[in-house]
C-alpha cells in the first residue's frame, strides 16, 4: 500500500528560501487582488449566464415574497479545496461546470468576492463557516469548534429538536463539527453528524483488499484518520432514521464512484426520511488536487458541479423542501495561484495569497433574487449571521454580519 | 533564547561546512529578528548538501547581511521585527531544529492572523536582496524540454493550451527517434558547458539510455526507496499516538541510508562530476543528489503515488534549487485512480495505468515547468520545447520563436532545437 504525503494547511509555506520570494506580477496588495478577482468573475458570468447588476434589484418583489416565507429550510453545500477561476468561471474553465453556469447561476444571487481571512485548512475553515468566527482549532485533531455553531444557535433559540439540524461530512476529522464546546451552548444542542465513509467502513468491516485507499480520511492528511469522539451517527441508525438496511446501503455504495456521491446519496435519503430544516453537506472530492494529478482535480470539479445540480433538483422535487428552501453553495476557500512562486499552482492552498483566500458563494431558492451578481466583498464568517436572519436565530457570538442582499 | 545570545558552540551539531559558514557570519546573525533568523538557519544547516547554485546564493546573502550597518539592518527587517512571537517560540531550540521552528512559526502566523504581515515582510526582503545582490546570469541561455504523452495513441483534448500563446505551435513534427535526438542534444550541451548538476534529465518512468554527463533522476529507479518509505510510514502510522505533525517531523529526519540509498543498484542516479570531480566541495556529489531525492519523496505531496506528480515536483525542485542550464523532463503514465465502487469490490492485482489522465497531468506539468524556468535569472533568453512523444505536435518558446503562431512546416526535433538556439 502507498500513502500520499501530507500537505500542511496550517503552514503558510514560508518559502524554502525567503530570498526566493517574488511578488505577484499584477499587484502585491491582497485587497486589490481580491477586488480584481471579483470583477473578473463578474465579467465571466456576464458573458456566460447573462446575469444582472445587483444594486438594481434591491427591494425587488421576489425578495419581499421570500422574507414572508414561513417554515423556511436551509441547505448549505460547502466543498473543501476550492476550485480556481481558471478551472471554473474563466472561459477556458466553464466546460468543467456546465450545471453551475447554465442551470444554477441564472437562478441565484452570486457573490463574486467571498474572503476567508482565517486558517486555510479544511476542517478549521469549515468550522469557521459553521460558527461565523475564524476558528483556530488544530486542523488535524478531533476537536469541537470553540464558538457556537449555527446549529446550536438554531436549536437553542428556536427550540428545535436534534433531528432538525444535520451535517453530512466526508471524513472522521469532521465528526465534531456539529457542536462546539462553548459553555453556553455545546453539549446536546448541536447538529447530528453523519459520516458516510465511516458508515461504509463499519458496514464492510475490511472486506475488500483496496479498501484502505477509500478510508483515507482526507487529502490534506490522507494517512491519518482521527479517532471518533463525538455523537456520530452509528450503523444501526441507518435503519431507524433513514429506513435503509445495511445491505441496501452497501449495495448502493458499490454503484457510486466517489465518497461525495455517497454523501449526496445519504443527504437525499435524509431529506426524504427526516427532512431537517438546517442541513449542511460538506464535499471533498476536489481536494484530491493535493496529490498533484490535475486530471483528477478536474474530474472532482466536474463531479461536484453535477452533484450540486442533483441536490438542487432534489430540493425542488421533495415536498418538504420545494419552494421553501434556500440553498447556499460555497467553497471553504480557494487554491494557490500559478503566479505565486511559493506554491505549486493548483495543488495546494499553502501560500495564503489572494487567490487562495478569495472565493465565491451562490444562494438560490426561497427569498433569493435570481440572476444577480454582487461584487462587494463579503467574508466567509458572514454566512452564519445570514442564516440567523433567514431562520430567525441570533448568531450573537459570530464575527460576521448578515448579508443585506439576501435578507 | 534570542538571536542576540547566539554563541559559536551552539552550532556544534551542524555539519562541518555549515558550522564554519555560520560561525563566520555570527555577528550579522545576532542582529536579525527571531521571526526571520530560523528560516535562514534552515538553509544554512543544509549547506553541506546543497547544489552549487544554492550555495553561492546563500553565501552572497550572508555577505550582504554582514555588510549592513545596524541602522540598515533595522530598516531591512522592520517588517519581521513587528511580528509578535509567543513565549513558546522563543523557548524553542531553533538553533538545532530550525525547520521545526519554522513549522511552528507557520502555525503561529496563521492562528494569530499575522500571515499577511509576514508575507509583506518576506516579499520586501526578497526585493531588497535582489536589488543588492542581483541574481547571477546563467553561463549560457537555459533550455527546458518537456516530453509528454508516453503511451497515448490518440486523444481528444487540445494540447498545450496554456503554452501556445507564448510560442510557436508545430503540427508536423517528425517524431522518429525523437527522444534519442533530444537526449543527444542534451549531452552535447552538457559536454560543451560542463558544470556540476547543471544538465538534468528527469523521467517519470524508467530512464531511457542517456549520457553520463547528465544528472538523472527517475521514478522507476526510485522504486526500492519508495517501497522502503511506504513501509516506514505504515509502521509509524500504526504506532499509538502518532499524528500528522509527528509523522512529518520523522519524515524530515530521514536520511538517504534509511531508504536504501548508497547501496549500488538502488541508487537510480548518475551524474556529471567530470568538471570538478565533486559537487559540493568536500562532500560527494552523490550525497547531494541522494538528499535531493529523499526530499522529493518525503516533502512532495503525491510524489510516491503518481509518477506524473513526481516528475512535475522533481522538475520544480531541480529548477528552484539547482538552477540547471538544461533540463529535460519526460512524463510517463501514472497509475490509475480507482473509483470507489472498484475499491469496494477489491479487484486486487497490479495497478493499471492511466495514459490519458496522465497526458492531462503532463500538459499542465509542462506549463509549470516553463513557469518555473522563467522564474530563474536569464529568463528573457531562455528557450523551452514541449513535445507530444511519438507524435507530431510540439510548441517552441524562446527569443527566436514568434509568439502565438502556428506552423505546418515538416521538421524534426533536431531542426526545431537549431531554430531555437
Amino acid at each position: 500500500m502507498t500513502y500520499h504525503l501530507p500537505s500542511r494547511p496550517k503552514t503558510p509555506r514560508i518559502s524554502a528560501s525567503l530570498s526566493g520570494l517574488k511578488p505577484n506580477a499584477a499587484s502585491s496588495n491582497p485587497l486589490e487582488l481580491s477586488r480584481q478577482l471579483a470583477f473578473t468573475r463578474r465579467d465571466f458570468l456576464r458573458t456566460a449566464a447573462g446575469v444582472a447588476l445587483g444594486s438594481t434589484l434591491l427591494h425587488s418583489p421576489v425578495a419581499l415574497a421570500g422574507a414572508a416565507l414561513r417554515k423556511r429550510k436551509v441547505v448549505v453545500i460547502t466543498f473543501g479545496g476550492g476550485a480556481r477561476d481558471q478551472e471554473t468561471f474563466a472561459p477556458e474553465g466553464q466546460e468543467n461546470i456546465p450545471h453551475l453556469i447554465r442551470e444554477l447561476i441564472p437562478q441565484s444571487s452570486f457573490f463574486t468576492q467571498v474572503v476567508n481571512r482565517g486558517i486555510l485548512g479544511h476542517y478549521v475553515a469549515t468550522a469557521s463557516l459553521a460558527t461565523g468566527v475564524y476558528e483556530t482549532v488544530n486542523n488535524f485533531a478531533s476537536l469541537p469548534p470553540e464558538h457556537p455553531t449555527a446549529f446550536e444557535y438554531f436549536r437553542k433559540d428556536l427550540k428545535r429538536p436534534s433531528s432538525d439540524a444535520w451535517v453530512v461530512a466526508p471524513s472522521n476529522g469532521f465528526n465534531r463539527i456539529g457542536e462546539s464546546n462553548h459553555r453556553s451552548y455545546g453539549a446536546g444542542l448541536g447538529a447530528r453528524v453523519i459520516l458516510p465513509k465511516h458508515l461504509l467502513t463499519a458496514a464492510t468491516s475490511g472486506g475488500a483488499s483496496d479498501y484502505e485507499h477509500l478510508l483515507r480520511d482526507n487529502y490534506e492528511t490522507p494517512f491519518y484518520t482521527p479517532e471518533l469522539g463525538g455523537n456520530e451517527f452509528e450503523l444501526h441508525q441507518l435503519g431507524m432514521m433513514l429506513k435503509l438496511s445495511v445491505d441496501d446501503f452497501k449495495a448502493h455504495a458499490r454503484t457510486l464512484s466517489s465518497p461525495d456521491e455517497l454523501s449526496v446519496y445519504i443527504a437525499r435519503r435524509l431529506m426524504r426520511q427526516v427532512a431537517p430544516s438546517l442541513l449542511w453537506i460538506t464535499m471533498h472530492d476536489i481536494d484530491i488536487a493535493h496529490a498533484g494529478a490535475y486530471s483528477l482535480y478536474i474530474d472532482g470539479i466536474r463531479r461536484t458541479d453535477r452533484l450540486c445540480a442533483e441536490l438542487w433538483k432534489t430540493i425542488q422535487s421533495e415536498p418538504e423542501y420545494a419552494d421553501k428552501t434556500t440553498l447556499f453553495i460555497l467553497p471553504d476557500f480557494g487554491r494557490d495561484s500559478d503566479d505565486d512562486s511559493g506554491g505549486n499552482g493548483f495543488q495546494h492552498h499553502r501560500t495564503g495569497d489572494a487567490l487562495s483566500r478569495t472565493t465565491w458563494m451562490m444562494a438560490l431558492g426561497a427569498g433569493v433574487r435570481e440572476g444577480v451578481v454582487y461584487d462587494r466583498a463579503v467574508e466567509s464568517v458572514d454566512l452564519v449571521p445570514t442564516l440567523g436572519s433567514m431562520l430567525g436565530f441570533s448568531a450573537s457570538l459570530a464575527q460576521g454580519k448578515p448579508i443585506a442582499e439576501l435578507l | 533564547m534570542l538571536p542576540l545570545d547566539l554563541k559559536p558552540e551552539q552550532f556544534a551539531g551542524y555539519p562541518p561546512e555549515a558550522r564554519k559558514l555560520v560561525t563566520e557570519y555570527l555577528i550579522a546573525l545576532r542582529r536579525l529578528p527571531l521571526s526571520f533568523l530560523p528560516s535562514l538557519l534552515r538553509e544554512v544547516v543544509d549547506y553541506d548538501f546543497k547544489f552549487p547554485a544554492e550555495r553561492k546564493a546563500l553565501e552572497k546573502e550572508l555577505v550582504n547581511l554582514s555588510s549592513l550597518s545596524t541602522e540598515q539592518t533595522k530598516e531591512w527587517f522592520q517588517g519581521f521585527a513587528a511580528i509578535r512571537l509567543s513565549g513558546a517560540l522563543e523557548q524553542f531550540d531553533w538553533v538545532n531544529a530550525p525547520a521545526q521552528f519554522v513549522e511552528q512559526l507557520s502555525s503561529h502566523l496563521w492562528t494569530t492572523h499575522q500571515l499577511d504581515a509576514f508575507r509583506v515582510a518576506a516579499t520586501a526582503y526578497a526585493e531588497r536582496l535582489r536589488a543588492a545582490v542581483p541574481p547571477e546570469a546563467p553561463a549560457i541561455p537555459r533550455l527546458g524540454i518537456t516530453v509528454i504523452g508516453q503511451g497515448v495513441d490518440a486523444h481528444e483534448e487540445v494540447l498545450f493550451r496554456k503554452l501556445r500563446p507564448h510560442g510557436a505551435y508545430f503540427s508536423h513534427v517528425q517524431p522518429e527517434n525523437g527522444l534519442a535526438l533530444l537526449l543527444d542534444a542534451m549531452a552535447k550541451r552538457a559536454k560543451a558547458h560542463p558544470a556540476v548538476h547543471a544538465h538534468w534529465y528527469i523521467d517519470g518512468g524508467q530512464a531511457a539510455e542517456h549520457d553520463a554527463a547528465l544528472t538523472c533522476v527517475s521514478y522507476g529507479a526510485l522504486e526500492p526507496a519508495r517501497g522502503a518509505l511506504s513501509n516506514k510510514m505504515r509502521a509509524e502510522i500504526e504506532r499509538p499516538g502518532m499524528g500528522p505533525e509527528t509523522l512529518r517531523t520523522l519524515l524530515a529526519q530521514l536520511r538517504p541510508a534509511d531508504l536504501g540509498f548508497g547501496r549500488g543498484a538502488d541508487r537510480g542516479t548518475n551524474q556529471a562530476n567530470d568538471a570538478t570531480g565533486d559537487a559540493s566541495g568536500g562532500k560527494g556529489g552523490d550525497a547531494v543528489l541522494d538528499r535531493f531525492q529523499v526530499k522529493l519523496l518525503t516533502e512532495g505531496s503525491g510524489t510516491q503515488v503518481f509518477s506524473t506528480t513526481f516528475a512535475q515536483w522533481a522538475a520544480r525542485e531541480a529548477l528552484r534549487r539547482a538552477q540547471p542550464l538544461t533540463l529535460l523532463v519526460r512524463f510517463a503514465p501514472r497509475q490509475r485512480q480507482k473509483p470507489m465502487n472498484e475499491m469496494l469490490v477489491g479487484s486486487g492485482g497490479p495497478p493499471e495505468l492511466d495514459p490519458l489522465g496522465s497526458l492531462v497531468d503532463a500538459d499542465i506539468g509542462a506549463y509549470y515547468n516553463w513557469l518555473n524556468q522563467q522564474r530563474l535569472p536569464g529568463a528573457e533568453q531562455s528557450s523551452f520545447l514541449v513535445w507530444f512523444e511519438n507524435h507530431g505536435e510540439a510548441v517552441a518558446i524562446g527569443p527566436s520563436m514568434p509568439r502565438g503562431t502556428e506552423s505546418t512546416t515538416v521538421v524534426d526535433l533536431q531542426g526545431m532545437l537549431s531554430w531555437m538556439a
